[in-house]
């Protein structure tokens, strides 16, 4: 197998593994709503009120989020 | 940084650069429109000597085009939504607001010398990379800035969720620093030629087949991350606000960025189909080309379905006309393109004028109409006063979507003409047509697009007169508006 065959098949699984990635991204997205962890519709209103003075729609950064508590 | 009650955004920063984004359209369109002449009328090549030449006024075309008109509007609506949407006022750093200044004095003479230089003659010869390593050290320093503002607003931000415009800027930032390095990799001719060659004139780093590669995995990606992730990017700001409607779905939006992120990259090499780069290279191109379709109508359709249940905004807000617009002829480069890249399709299609007519239902009806509906948007707010007239956009509406059908129309003629002229052989298998047959039947269409050209610049002429009619006699506004843009 030459250097071109192997760059082939290396990008013929790379693409594979990314579909799968993807996929996996797509069922996260809504299976993290469906649970109640995350509302990702509300990051919507980020663009509609966004006055220096609005409240923020996520005031804490991703580490210390809780989105049980937050989506109660 | 303190709460502050009198505490404002500062849009100094995106003023200059809409004065760029309007003075680098006009320069670059107009020169688009000469070209356009010249190749219906050839005498017009001879108007400057050296200087007026089509092959010393197309890379001046393009490169004012896509780093002077298309990216002052990429920083000009980032220093206006990026504060918006991380609810933080540039004003509220000092440093950040000397770094933003420092980019566009730096950007604004460095693009000008630049034109200039092109001018000149001063050129590697690379499409889409023609500036010299000096420029190019420009570039990257300019873009380097950027990155410094850009991360040093995210870093002091309030709203700690990024929105969707903001990850679209970012790769824009990303995708663009890393394409241009690559491809610009050049070595002076002085040093590769042990003192024979110049300094200040360079050649590539790659040679052959993998410099076509570099050089199309390049151009292919400018398309993406100059073209469509920025634009996207506003389009994701500016149809809500503009609208008072959420986006459709936050969930697709994410998704689509992603998919765009992950398939265009390997997407380049339809450029080179039918050429020496390997035979699962070019397989791969045509196949991501098709692919890429998804998350390209996921973006636009995720636009039009903003509007769902408000499509009466259409006919009373000419400002959502220009996006929708906008986003429909998103659509229709994002399939044509696909289409293109089809193995045998592209047999016919490559090296005619069906691939300029596709850049340019892309730009003009897509980029550079989501471009001036930002900017239309944005200048009550930066300049507090009502737009001029809404008489003049309705009209300057339908100048320019009459000059984009008319541009497209006539090069899809054109190319799939000339495409079938130049593979016509007789019962022998001779050539049926020499090249100048083609020239002569062309020769209308050429024409067509030029009177399109004249079409669309004088529409963008009348855009600017619109804008700068706001700026100095607009009416006064005491508050700023929420949603719908104030117009007179
Ligand atoms: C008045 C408007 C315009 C006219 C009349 C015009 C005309 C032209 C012409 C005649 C060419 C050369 C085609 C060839 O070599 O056969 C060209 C190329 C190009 N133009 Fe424009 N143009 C306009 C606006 C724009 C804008 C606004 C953009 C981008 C924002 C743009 C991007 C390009 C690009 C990327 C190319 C190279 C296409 C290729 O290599 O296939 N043009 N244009």
């Amino acid at each position: 197998m030459d250097i071109r065959e192997l760059q082939g098949y290396a990008s013929f699984f790379m693409t594979i593994f990314l579909v799968i990635m993807l996929y996996g991204y797509i069922i996260h997205l809504y299976r993290s709503e469906k649970k109640g962890e995350r509302d990702y519709e509300k990051y919507g209103n980020i663009a509609l009120d966004d006055e220096v003075t609005s409240t923020p729609v996520e005031d804490k950064p991703a580490s210390q989020r809780d989105y049980k508590e937050e989506n109660k | 940084m303190q709460s502050n009650a009198a505490l404002e955004y500062d849009y100094s920063l995106a003023k200059k650069f809409t004065f760029l984004t309007i003075l680098f359209g006009i320069l670059g369109m107009l020169v688009g429109t000469l070209i356009a002449a010249q190749m219906a009328f050839p005498e017009l090549n001879y108007l400057l000597g050296e200087y007026g030449t089509f092959s010393r006024l197309r890379p001046i075309h393009t490169n004012t085009v896509v780093f002077g008109f298309t990216v002052s509007g990429v920083f000009a609506t980032w220093f206006y939504v990026g504060q918006r949407v991380l609810k933080v006022s540039m004003a509220e750093s000092k440093f950040l607001m000397f770094i933003g200044n420092l980019q566009f004095w730096l950007y604004f003479v460095g693009a000008l010398l630049a034109t200039i230089s092109l001018f000149f003659g001063f050129s590697t010869a690379k499409e889409y990379a023609e500036y010299e390593w000096p420029f190019d050290v420009v570039v990257v320093l300019v873009w380097v800035l950027w990155g410094v503002s850009m991360m040093g607003l995210i870093g002091i931000r309030r709203e700690k969720a990024l929105y969707i415009s903001v990850w679209y800027y970012l790769a824009c930032f990303l995708g663009i620093a890393m394409l241009y390095l690559f491809n610009n990799m050049s070595i002076p001719t002085y040093f590769a030629t042990e003192g024979l060659g110049s300094v200040w004139h360079s050649v590539s780093m790659y040679s052959g087949t993998n410099d076509a590669l570099v050089q199309w995995w390049y151009g292919h990606n400018a398309v993406a991350f100059a073209f469509t992730v920025p634009i996207i990017a506003m389009s994701y700001y500016f149809l809500p606000k503009e609208s008072g409607q959420a986006i459709y779905s936050y969930k697709l939006s994410l998704l689509s960025f992603w998919g765009l992120m992950f398939v265009y990259l390997w997407a380049g090499s339809h450029h080179l189909l039918w050429s020496t780069v390997p035979d699962w290279m070019q397989t791969m191109g045509s196949a991501f080309s098709i692919v890429l379709i998804l998350p390209s109508w996921g973006s636009a359709i995720n636009m039009l379905l903003t509007m769902k249940g408000e499509w009466n905004q259409l006919t009373d807000n000419p400002l959502i006309k220009f996006m929708v617009l906008a986003s429909t002829f998103y659509m229709l480069s994002t399939i044509e393109g696909p289409i293109q890249a089809i193995k045998s399709v592209n047999a016919i299609a490559h090296f005619t004028d069906w691939i300029p007519g596709h850049v340019h239902d892309g730009v003009l009806g897509w980029v550079v109409f989501m471009i001036m509906a930002a900017i239309f948007h944005m200048a009550p707010r930066m300049f507090k006063r009502e737009l001029y007239s809404k008489k003049m956009m309705e009209q300057q509406f339908w100048l320019q979507t009459t000059a984009v059908v008319l541009y497209f129309t006539s090069m899809w003629i054109a190319g799939i003409t000339q495409g079938m002229m130049w593979r016509a052989v007789d019962e022998y298998g001779n050539l049926m047509f020499s090249f100048i047959d083609t020239v002569t039947v062309l020769h209308p269409y050429y024409t067509i697009r030029a009177v399109a050209g004249v079409l669309y610049v004088t529409g963008f002429v009348m855009f600017a007169y619109n804008i700068y009619k706001t700026m100095t006699v607009g009416k006064v506004l005491s508050q700023e508006p929420q949603f719908r843009t104030p117009m007179a």
